[in-house]
């Protein structure tokens, strides 16, 4: 069996499945629960100052599928809302019976360098493996000036890393908001004020749904809501590309990532390491299914890096960030052509309509009788997948790349572009 | 109506009791169920259950409302193609209409999306404050409609919407037709039909005259002369015969004047019910006998086939109920006599088996005899001759032309009869198959007709069906 063992900037960890800063390592039982099912690390629920904040009732709220599958989690929680004291004890002693686990441990304080020195040297004789920034929580915190409305300013992530740094030992990973328009700004200040990892993504400022009744967004605080942060399966593409915008970053290439969002199966999490994370953490999947998802979740990847041949994490870890580029240098050359496989088409029509009304015109219905026959029209079709995406058949309809006998030509060389690069004849 | 089978016992258990065994055969699904049900339709374009439906009920349009929990939106999708919506989402054979054609019934689900169901859902769960059909404005033009059954009130609720008054003429006591008083107790229990028929009604414009009989108290000249049009929905009236002697002995009757009675019963532990039973047929008709008979407490019921099963006009998912409350099943035998005691009384019946030979059915000398103290007709039903009380004792209705090879009234593909201004849609016609949902396609399609050409002559100087 594969190795599923990590060293994450000196973290060690027998698997690379971590629970995230939130409800489910917010207090002892949790985590040694956590623990008992084969989690490999946790990020405690974030720390504060004294007094701890106080929640209100009700607190979460979701996007829900079809068949009342969960899509999206929506949360107004804030930091922990016990003593630090408290926490600092039950740390102590998880650390102390499972310490072949990750312990990492969130804070959150004010932007001032006097409560960091004197918290943070409370922490690491806990006997902690680390310590995580929270600069990402949209809610709550912000309006008393913490939380995402640190993570929106580069400069201050640096200042507070700068901190970190000074007075602790432990490494220090910082947990990035994608509240912001380019991820990348917060990342390299982590990485200037000397941070040994970041993580990402924290969650997204989110209202999911209302109450047409009552005219009043979920959840319902009183006669009241607040947008929360969003999360869940909804929001891994926006973590991805994150993550991958900061793995191929010249300036932050290499800096160690624990990746974030929407994290529920083995595939999710190969998918954010072969996108350059070195960890992955979860929170909403085990908030609905509970702590056991990790044993699918390690069987699985393992399962997988057998079949591949990849021996342990580092094998596939970042293979996929290459092959992640600016538009510009995609090959203007490339074509690919559906194909509907008539033996799998259950004759349903979606690919017709779809290509009809809004793309291409490229899907020809053909009226048999009764019966409906559904076929490419090759010269129409630009390859963009909508028919393969709406088709219910799984492998129904596969895009086939031709043979175009023409050579690999980016936008940066094409002639239609007017700022080419590259003159004609070069090509 | 069941004279002859007075001589047999009554039911033995009380009238609660048995009515206990005439409730809903399918429960209907939950709200929860109907979730998930919904949310496994495709929405297919060009929907191939909708092409199955005779009706064309837009099946993924509903589908998707009661998913985004319009269920009062799915219902009017619903009843604005099929106004019989409700009935016909308990009896149609969806098995081989819509939930047929499904796409989900393909070989590697083989599960169709629970469509039946589903159109029962929404039906049962939408709520109207008012009729949800608007009439058109007045035209001043009214139509009589011969026939309160699925064809002639979805030809009269057609014609109210387009703005036309209409007389609908009924024979019998209640309006409905097999609704009401042909399909099993079980399929559509207590007043469904009634509540239906009222519903239908609601709509305003459309008055019923009962215990109008063409032929007898009602002729079609009269009407033909007195309204702008006519429609006739009079279904078959006349069962058919075995053709064998003793056909008219004590104990022998035709299922559906049984089923007829077992409907109305105020008191089903009063029914006469024999101790064993022969059903002679092989569609749904005779299914629905067969075990409405061993609900009522019938020790062995027989229901004899002189084909195999693969030939019979009843659905699998029919011959499974009758198979689910022991109906016995006697394939390959051919009725021969009916068996009478030293009293005239029915005692059974004597069949030959029979055999496929050089493709025709043939016998083969052997005899069967099975013990019965009732047999039930299901043979199928027929216009019926003049004299014989069927549905053309009329003069003038007599003279319609019939399709070649049966006796059903000849129609043009608008349902147009070969009398102008007279209509006929339904049972007594041929185009589709002998169902409810057929029935009211025809009605609804007649109606348009109907407004068409009536509208035209008002309009133009040119003659109707011309």
């Amino acid at each position: 069996m594969a190795d599923l063992s990590i060293d994450f900037c000196g973290i060690k960890s027998p698997n690379p499945f971590w629970l995230a800063s939130a409800p489910p390592t917010d207090k002892a039982y949790n985590v040694v629960r956590a623990f008992e099912a084969g989690w490999g690390g946790v990020v405690w629920k974030t720390l504060g100052e004294d007094p701890p904040a106080v929640n209100v009732s009700s607190r979460y709220s979701a996007l829900h599928g079809k068949n009342r599958e969960v899509i999206g989690f929506n949360n107004i929680e804030l930091i922990t809302d016990r003593s630090l004291e408290i926490n600092l004890r039950e740390i102590t002693a998880v650390k102390k019976a499972w310490p072949d686990r990750a312990m990492v441990v969130s804070m959150m304080l004010p932007c001032e360098e006097a409560p960091w020195r004197d918290i943070l040297p409370l922490v690491e004789p806990t006997g902690a493996d680390g310590i995580e920034l929270n600069f990402g929580c949209p809610h709550g915190m912000p309006e008393r000036g913490m939380g995402a409305a640190v993570g929106q300013q580069p400069d201050l992530i640096e200042l507070v890393t700068r901190w970190c740094k000074m007075y602790t030992r432990l490494p220090v990973m910082v947990k990035l908001t994608p509240n912001i328009t380019d991820v990348r700004a917060p990342a390299r200040a982590a990485l200037a004020g000397g941070a040994d990892a970041v993580s990402l993504i924290n969650t997204i400022n989110s209202i999911t749904h209302l109450d047409l009744d009552r005219m009043v967004a979920y959840p319902i605080v009183g006669g009241a809501s607040t947008h929360g942060g969003y999360c869940g399966t909804a929001v891994k593409p926006i973590a991805l590309n994150m993550v991958a915008e900061i793995a191929r970053d010249p300036v932050t290439r290499g800096l160690p990532i624990s990746g974030i969002g929407g994290i529920g199966n083995w595939r999710d999490a190969a998918e954010f390491i072969a996108l350059g994370a070195g960890s992955v953490q979860v929170c909403t999947a085990a908030m609905l299914h509970g702590f056991r998802i990790v044993e699918e979740m390690k069987d699985g990847l393992s399962r997988w890096m057998d079949s591949k041949g990849y021996e342990n994490i580092a094998a596939f870890s970042r293979k996929a960030v290459p092959n992640t580029t600016d538009w510009k240098y995609l090959d203007m050359n490339y074509q690919v052509i559906a194909h509907i496989d008539q033996d799998k088409c259950i004759g349903c029509g979606r690919c017709h309509v779809a290509c009809e009304d809004t793309s291409h015109q490229a899907v020809a219905r053909l009226v048999e009788g009764n019966a409906r026959r559904y076929e490419i029209i090759d010269a129409e079709c630009v390859g963009c997948n909508l028919c393969e995406i709406t088709c219910p058949v799984e492998g129904c309809i596969t895009m086939v790349p031709q043979q175009t006998g023409k050579p690999y030509m980016n936008w940066t060389q094409d002639a239609r572009n007017p700022r080419a690069e590259v003159a004609l004849d070069e090509v | 109506m069941i004279e002859s089978l007075q001589h047999l016992p009554p039911a033995t258990a009380t009238h609660a009791a048995l009515a206990d065994r005439f409730t809903d055969l399918a429960p209907s699904l939950t709200a929860r169920q109907a979730a998930i049900e919904s949310a496994r339709c495709l929405y297919c374009y060009d929907a191939p259950c909708t092409r199955a439906c005779p009706t064309g009920i837009d099946v993924a349009s509903f589908i998707r409302n009661i998913h985004d929990q319009n269920v009062t939106g799915a219902a009017i999708g619903i009843l604005k193609q099929n106004i019989f919506g409700g009935a016909c989402s308990r009896v149609c054979p969806t098995e081989i209409l819509c939930e047929d054609a499904c796409v989900r019934n393909n070989v590697l689900e083989a599960q169709p999306v629970k469509i039946g169901l589903l159109q029962r859902h929404a039906i049962d769960n939408a709520h109207f404050d008012t009729h949800p059909f608007q009439r058109a404005p007045a035209t001043g033009k009214t139509v009589a409609v011969v026939g309160a059954g699925p064809a002639g009130l979805a030809c009269a609720h057609r014609l109210a919407m387009l703005g036309h008054d209409v007389v609908v003429f009924e024979a019998r006591e209640k309006s409905g037709g097999l609704n009401e008083y042909g399909i099993a107790k079980y399929k559509l229990p207590g007043d469904f039909a009634q509540r239906e028929v009222d519903f239908l009604l609601s709509i305003g414009g459309i008055e019923v005259r009962h215990g109008h009989i063409l032929g007898v108290n009602l002729q079609l000249q009269d009407l033909h002369t007195r309204y702008d049009a006519v429609f006739l929905g009079i279904g078959l009236g006349a069962s058919r015969r075995l053709g064998l002697t003793g056909e008219d002995a004590p104990g022998l009757s035709a299922a559906v004047d049984y089923i007829s009675t077992l409907r109305q019963a105020q008191d089903l532990a009063a029914l006469p019910v024999p101790r064993r039973a022969i059903v002679i047929g092989a569609g749904n008709t005779a299914i629905d006998m067969a075990v409405q008979l061993k609900r009522l407490g019938a020790d062995e019921v027989t229901l004899v086939y002189r084909r195999g099963v693969e030939a019979m006009s009843a659905t699998g998912h029919e011959i499974e109920i009758a198979k689910q409350n022991f109906v016995h099943m006697r394939t390959w035998a051919a009725p021969l006599e009916v068996l009478l005691d030293a009293a005239g009384r029915v005692r059974g019946m004597r069949f030959e088996e029979t055999r496929m030979e050089a493709g025709r059915l043939a016998g083969t000398g052997a005899i069967v005899e099975i013990a019965a103290d009732a047999v039930f007709k299901a043979i199928g039903q027929t216009m019926g001759k003049s004299g014989d009380g069927g549905s053309l004792d009329d003069p003038l209705a007599r003279e319609l032309e019939r399709d070649a090879g049966s006796d059903k009234i000849h129609v043009d593909s608008f349902f147009r009869t070969a009398l102008p201004g007279v209509y006929a849609g339904g049972d007594c016609v041929a185009p589709g198959q002998d169902l409810t949902v057929q029935a009211v396609q025809h009605g609804k399609m007649a109606a348009l007709a109907i407004h068409g050409d009536i509208q035209s002559i008002s309009s133009t100087s040119f003659a109707a069906g011309a």
